[in-house]
């Protein structure tokens, strides 16, 4: 809402000299938040100027311009800008006549842009100053030519000040009004908060027009909803009033115009001008008619099927059953509190007028608003709320303006339907609201605060009875009601108290492991990244799914990319995408990874809820259980991803390529950081490798994969060939992995150490053999490393050689040789029974 | 074989002057072996004069025994004290050998970092697990009527379109992006005891523009407490604590009326930035207010013995406050560069 500030001052007090910054200053105290300042910007010397005489001079580019001698002071005098009371001024437009009254720009002056005005040479002439039109004062749009002031119906001295004679020396403070506030659209509004902010005094704009109670029956009108939504009234109240004979082609006055332009709205003709200038005034949307195009009375009712209307703005809208509409006999002339249709509205040739400002019901207003794309300013006002008492003081002060403006003559005819129910009042207990807000305020305080701000107020034994006023519908419980005792005494009366909570466990154990994995991965060179949670449906089907079988996924209905709809089911392509952009920016060796939710709804699965429970009551058990289920599941998922080299090339340091092994180092990590035991087996996943795949797993179960990226997958990613990856479902480790671990003794005996290398065929996994051994060779061994892994000369063409560097311990004595030799031929034994090993000699 | 020798105070003598002047003439440890095998060794002159004690009368045993002990014993000192000379010079010889360039060695580690935005949640976390408050979680996908029914966003409210909600389709699902973390607010009402003192970070979703100063998915924390008895001073001193934590000693807070639909009295909170680059200043970072009684209805507290408060802000302002970040792009795109400059430490 923008507020003019001359405007503002008509119905409150300003201190002269009051700044749209203190305005700002005192509205936000009360909740109105400062958005912008608009003015003219505009610097004089600009004056009314009277046109003696002018040659027209054809150039050679073919235009005219007129050579002009303009009187801008009174003879004998000195011009605003120190020079001759007579200027010569070149001017190209030629709607003008000698004798004409128009507005001189002088040198010195500024005009919007900024634009300085200076006597400067121009088709061989000095032009000393310039001769403007409304568009170059920000007046208007109109640039067709210049400016004269007998269109505006003003006639002023040579000499004055144009900008003050204009109205143009206003400002006004552009505030934010929150979605409770629908009074605070208007100038009304704003100055009734202004005077809460201030303590300066209020007159309300309503009360200074009478509302003449125009005869029931002198335009017919009737209200027929017979589909109320919500059990509400579309419109419970509808005033009218007619003015007969205006002139529309009388001009909007100057200070009109210019309140209207810093609002914001532009001016368009006298008749639209006088009803917008009375809703921003009032608050109240006014719709006006041409009253010789109705046909009939009028009716107001739901839109049938398929109806059709063309509203002002000159498109066809297909109308809803649920919207409300303004018919006639012909059928909608009018889109109810939205938008009114073209076949009535006010034009050239309109003389009379059928004012109408009525009240409809908020959410078929913002539904309708919606449905049609039509955010007006008379549905942003109904949506929010608009006073249903002032109708009758809005028609008649649209119907006094014409009069007064438009030399129109008000008829008795019009009519009133009005059918508000009367407010119940709140019951506001003492102490409640210091007891919310934590200051101690005096009954008077709040019986003040209340009303202050319009409240109607009964003391009883136990507090008030508070009817709140008919312009806050957003007043409807005693927390309200609190708010606005608290706003009012000051939010700065509140003082700062530290509350003691209960004693707290801390972090959980998930959200502490959590933490623990990413300092883990961070710690051993890896780079956190948080990549937007959308995806193709190419990603989800090819990362998430490790044998390529159908996935479902979330999809977005207003996804702002529409080739990413998805909500992500793998990290990887964020990954992905992140070494992209990381490669394009020249970063070529890069460790990066992610902790975040993936979205995995299952396939043939409906989610979600077809009705929703109300909001103000605790839905039953079942019902609560309905909306959990109707949730996809959203596991947090860890990600990894490596290229380049894992560690560079320096003096002495040959660089060593990223590849698997570093996948399953951050494995490790991330295993230690939980307290997992990751078993990693060899794997097949269809984005992976298929000989450099790792599944991991834990309690048996599947937890993820490790490995390098399909190398055409890395390639249509502008990726290296080798790209390595991990993707655990860390909820799913941890959850898996039983806290509490049992220590072991750890034994101080002196350990025997013996190597022990084994032929084995090439399909047999290392992870096998070393179980066999571990198993085999029983509780002496301690400790088992494969060292090496041979093939080559001396081993069977289809075997290797593994090597495996074994520590054995006894808990209770010193092992021999020989026994250790025992356990390890044991173990030896046991792999030879179970994959075929032989003891490489 | 040599010739048997005589045992006499010269030929003993002469054995320990051609040892020690070979001992002395040793410059390293190999040398001084081969000395040993010569001068000290089995067939060295010294040990076969000590063979030869075996055929000396017995009457001279014990003379000629001294004589040879004492030549044997000088030599086989010179041999220590040389040793370990030369152990020291080749130890140091070997110290200045392995001498690097500590500035020109290579590293097998590679620096990584926290996201700055995740380091800050944890600070968040913890400043608020500091005053016993416990953190809760939800998800992102999330039915509407946890996200604003249950907030008190009736579904024609203007206030609701005023979100820029995600929507998963189909709409009639009535499941979206959580547009906030307050549908935390909910669950951990409907989850846990009271009285309750609770933190929820996380992400969430709205449908605006991407660019320096807007991000589609962006980060919240929102704090929410149910007590008997809490008031609004309350909920600004548990502010004006938390700021002090994050911001130093000398910041506070200040609040505005506002409106949101899940609290009543609502405020916009400020908070007074005493290290802002560009001096300090009150800068505007959330909103806040007494939690509506049909907020507390919705999880089934009667408002009538129970009141709350509830907070929520938004890391990215955050960490752009408080680490002069100009544009939010940076956080999202990935570039290493921008996480590594912070590390581990926000």
């Amino acid at each position: 809402m923008r507020v003019p500030l001359s405007w503002l001052a008509e119905y409150v007090e300003l201190v002269p000299g009051t700044t749209p910054e203190d305005v700002h200053a005192a509205l936000v105290k009360v909740g109105l938040e400062e958005e912008d300042v608009h003015t003219f910007e505009l610097e004089g010397p600009i004056v009314v100027g009277e046109v003696l005489e002018f040659v027209e001079e054809p150039q050679s580019n073919g235009k005219t311009i007129r050579w002009c001698q303009v009187r801008v002071a009174p003879e004998g005098e000195t011009a605003a800008d120190g020079g001759d009371a007579v200027h010569g001024v070149v001017c190209g437009a030629r709607n003008f006549f000698p004798g004409d009254k128009v507005v001189v720009t002088l040198p010195g002056a500024v005009l919007p842009g900024p634009f300085p005005i200076a006597a400067r040479t121009t088709y061989g002439h000095v032009s000393d100053g310039m001769i403007a039109s409304a568009r170059e004062l920000g007046l208007g749009d109109d640039h067709e030519g210049i400016l004269r002031l007998s269109t505006l119906g003003i006639d002023a001295p040579v000499g004055t000040d144009a900008i003050a004679l204009l109205g143009l020396d206003d400002a006004a403070v552009e505030i934010n009004v929150t979605p409770d506030r629908g009074y605070a659209f208007s100038i009304r509004g704003v100055a009734r908060e202004y005077a809460h902010a201030t303590g300066a005094r209020f007159r309300d704009p309503v009360e200074q027009v009478t509302a003449t109670d125009a005869a029931a029956d002198g335009f017919p009108v009737v209200i027929d909803d017979d589909a109320p939504i919500r059990g509400r009234a579309g419109s419970a109240v509808f005033a009218t009033r007619i003015v007969r004979g205006v002139d529309p082609a009388r001009p909007t006055p100057a200070w009109m115009v210019a309140r209207l332009k810093l609002a914001g709205i532009r001016s368009l003709s006298l008749l639209v001008d006088i009803t917008n200038y009375v809703m921003l005034e009032f608050g109240q949307p006014i719709h006006g008619y041409d009253l010789d195009a109705l046909r009939g009375g009028i009716r107001v009712r739901r839109a049938l099927p398929g109806e059709k209307l063309t509203t002002l703005d000159g498109k066809e809208r297909t109308l809803h059953i649920e919207d409300l509409v303004v018919t006639d006999d012909r059928g909608p002339i009018g889109l109810g509190g939205v938008m009114g249709g073209g076949e009535t509205e006010m034009g050239e040739s309109t003389h009379n007028v059928l004012i109408e400002a009525a009240n409809w019901d908020p959410v078929s207003i913002a539904r309708t608003a919606r449905r049609h794309k039509l955010p007006s300013e008379a549905a942003k006002r109904y949506e929010r709320g608009v006073d249903p008492e002032i109708p009758p003081a809005a028609v008649s002060r649209v119907a006094q303006l014409m009069v007064d403006l438009a030399g129109g003559t008000a008829d008795l005819g019009g009519s009133l339907i009005s059918e508000v129910a009367a407010r119940e009042a709140i019951t506001l207990p003492r102490g409640f609201v210091s007891e919310l807000i934590g200051v101690e305020y005096t009954d008077q305080e709040v019986h003040d605060a209340l009303a202050e701000v319009g409240g109607i107020i009964t003391a009883t034994d136990d507090g008030f009875e508070v009817v709140p006023p008919s312009w806050r519908p957003d007043l409807t419980g005693k927390a309200e009601l609190a708010e606005e005792v608290a706003r009012l005494a000051g939010y700065h009366r509140i003082p700062s108290v530290l509350p003691v909570a209960p004693p707290g466990r801390g972090l959980t154990r998930s959200q502490r492991l959590r933490r623990r994995v990413a300092d883990a991965l961070a710690s051993a060179g890896s780079t956190e990244v948080l990549a937007f949670p959308f995806a193709t449906e190419h990603e989800n089907a090819t990362y998430s799914s490790a044998d390529g079988g159908p996935v479902a996924s979330v999809r977005l209905a207003n996804a702002l990319d529409a080739g990413a709809p998805l909500m992500r089911r793998s990290l990887l392509p964020g990954l992905i995408g992140a070494a992209r952009r990381n490669l394009s920016r020249g970063l070529t060796d890069l460790s990066l990874f992610e902790l975040g939710l993936v979205f995995l709804p299952e396939p043939g699965r409906e989610y979600g809820s077809a009705e929703l429970p109300v909001g103000n009551a605790k839905p039953s058990d079942d019902e609560l259980d309905a909306l959990q289920a109707g949730i996809p599941a959203q596991p947090r998922h860890v990600g990894v991803l490596l290229l380049g080299d894992a560690v560079a090339k320096q003096p002495g340091q040959p660089a060593v390529p990223a590849g698997i092994v570093d996948a399953l180092d951050a494995v490790r990590q991330i295993a230690l950081a939980t307290g997992a035991e990751i078993e990693v087996v060899q794997g097949s996943h269809q984005a992976l490798h298929p000989g450099r795949t790792a599944e991991l797993r834990v309690a048996g179960r599947n937890v993820g994969y490790a490995g390098e990226l399909l190398p055409a997958l890395a390639a249509a990613a502008d990726l290296p060939r080798v790209v390595a990856v991990v993707e655990l479902d860390l909820d799913a480790v941890i959850e898996l992995t039983e806290p509490g671990l049992e220590a072991h003794q750890i034994g101080t005996f002196p350990a025997a150490t013996q190597d022990l290398s084994l032929v084995v065929g090439l399909e047999v996994p290392a992870a096998a053999l070393a179980d066999a051994v571990r198993e085999g060779a029983g509780e002496l061994l301690e400790d088992l490393r494969l060292v090496d892994d041979y093939r080559g000369p001396g081993v069977p063409e289809g075997s290797k050689s593994l090597t495996f560097a074994l520590r054995f311990r006894a808990p209770d004595r010193t092992l021999t040789a020989a026994e250790a030799s025992d356990a390890k031929l044991a173990g030896a034994a046991l792999a030879a029974e179970r994959a075929g090993a032989a003891i490489r000699e | 074989m040599s010739e048997p020798l005589e045992i006499t105070e010269h030929s003993a003598e002469s054995a320990v002057d051609a040892a020690l002047q070979a001992i002395a003439s040793a410059g390293d440890s190999a040398a001084l072996k081969s000395v040993r095998t010569e001068h000290a060794g089995e067939k060295s002159t010294l040990a076969r004069l000590n063979a030869e004690l075996r055929n000396v009368p017995n009457d001279q045993k014990a003379a000629l025994g001294k004589l040879v002990g004492g030549a044997r014993g000088r030599v086989n000192q010179a041999f220590a004290a040389r040793e370990a000379e030369i152990v020291e010079a080749e130890a140091a010889a070997q110290l200045e050998a392995e001498a690097v360039d500590v500035t020109a060695l290579p590293s097998r580690y590679t620096p990584g970092a926290r996201h700055p935005l995740s380091l800050l949640q944890d600070r968040v976390c913890d400043v608020f697990t500091g005053m016993g408050w416990e953190i809760a979680e939800g998800p992102e996908v999330e039915s509407e009527w946890f996200n604003f029914d249950a907030l008190n966003f009736d579904a024609d409210h203007p206030a609701r379109a005023m979100q820029d909600t995600f929507f998963v389709d189909p709409p009639e699902a009535h499941l979206v992006l959580r547009t906030h973390t307050s549908p935390v607010q909910i669950r951990s009402m409907l989850e846990r005891e009271l009285p309750l003192y609770v933190l929820a970070p996380g992400r969430v979703y709205r449908t605006d523009e991407f660019d320096a100063t807007h991000l589609p998915v962006f980060m919240q924390f929102e704090g929410v407490a149910v007590d008997k008895g809490l008031t609004m001073a309350h909920l600004k001193g548990t502010l004006d604590h938390f700021v002090k934590a994050i911001f130093g000693d000398e910041a506070k807070i200040r609040l505005r009326p506002s409106f949101f639909p899940f609290t009543e009295p609502s405020a916009e909170l400020d908070f007074w930035h005493p290290t802002f680059k560009g001096g300090a200043r009150w800068i505007e970072w959330g909103g806040c207010g007494m939690m509506h009684p049909n907020v507390l209805k919705a999880a089934g507290i009667d408002p009538e013995v129970y009141t709350g408060f509830a907070f929520g802000m938004g890391i990215e302002r955050g960490l752009m406050l408080r680490n002069d970040v100009q544009d939010m792009r940076e956080m999202v795109e990935g570039d290493i560069r921008f996480s590594q400059q912070f590390g581990m430490v926000v």
